[in-house]
């Protein structure tokens, strides 16, 4: 019962920093990737502001053998780099820069714009369905140290 | 930012600390990582998890709404402008949910939590879809769409 309450409230947060941060906005995020246009930085002042707390945990983690409310870490790992990981992180660069949407932004617009952020999303999970459909679940996780 | 007149630092910043200490949250007592397009993968059954995993990860997606609700209802509204064009949302939504699967992350478990513990991998990922996602804006431009 512990994790999912966990989870809810990490999502919650989660939710209102990207709206806070303006992050819920594409036309900003697309402002971000034009570089070479009318290029906006907030998306970088966003990316300091959370690894600042990442770094930390990530520090505070090293020195847990297990996490608070969870039996074991379940980490992904960090290498190797291999094809499939830079062709769908290019892929990924693609939608995002036509849409001005990642995952989160896009989860999260369904409360704020649903006639589109509705229909991007239904798109985001076609597309995973398609990747589960051509690959198959593949369980790529390793229990790292503790 | 007198250069950057539209841009928004300190609610950026505010907004990502949130950001952090969500991932931070997530980490530190559930021992997951906060990667949207994995927690929504398993939300939507395609990722191999038990039940206690999908209830998790769907407690996590179902979040990600109500926080923005909450700030929208407290703030009075926030912008959020999206391509006029449907065909455009649709195609973007199909690549970023086929891409982030198939690059194991999005901006969030790569971006974010990956970056923060150095990851080989996330670093990859990060300037990856970083620079596909910029000459993206860029040949929309030139192409006349999007503009």
């Amino acid at each position: 019962m512990t994790r999912p309450l966990v989870a809810l409230v990490s999502g919650l947060l989660f939710g209102a920093g990207l709206a806070v941060s303006g992050m819920v906005d594409p036309t900003r995020v697309r402002g971000f990737l034009d570089l070479f246009g009318r290029w906006d930085p907030t998306l970088a002042f966003v990316m300091a502001g959370a690894l600042l707390p990442m770094v930390l945990a990530w520090a505070i983690q090293q020195r847990m053998a297990r996490p608070i409310a969870a039996p074991s870490f379940d980490l992904p790992s960090t290498r190797p780099v291999d094809g499939r990981l830079v062709a769908g992180a290019a892929l990924f660069g693609v939608g995002w820069g036509l849409a001005g949407l990642c995952p989160g932004p896009a989860l999260a617009g369904l409360a704020l714009e649903p006639s589109l952020a509705g229909p991007a999303v239904a798109a985001m999970c076609s597309g995973m369905a398609l990747h589960a459909l051509v690959h198959g679940p593949r369980a790529r996780r390793v229990a790292t140290r503790p | 930012m007198p250069e950057y007149p539209h841009a928004v630092p300190l609610e950026g910043f505010l907004g990502g600390l949130l950001v952090g200490l969500a991932a931070a949250l997530m980490l530190l007592v559930g021992g997951r990582i906060a990667g949207v397009s994995g927690l929504a993968a398993r939300a939507l059954g395609l990722s191999p998890a038990g039940p206690a995993d999908r209830g998790t990860a769907l407690a996590f997606v179902a979040g990600l709404p109500l926080g923005a609700l909450a700030v929208a209802q407290s703030s009075g509204g926030l912008a959020a402008t999206y391509p006029a064009d449907l065909a455009t949302l649709v195609l973007g939504g199909l690549l970023v949910g086929y891409g982030t699967r198939l690059g194991s992350g999005c901006t969030s478990g790569h971006g974010i939590c990956g970056l923060a513990r150095l990851s080989r991998r996330s670093v990859v990922a990060t300037l990856t879809f970083m620079a596909t996602g910029i000459l993206t804006v860029a040949l929309s431009h030139l192409l006349g769409a999007n503009a």
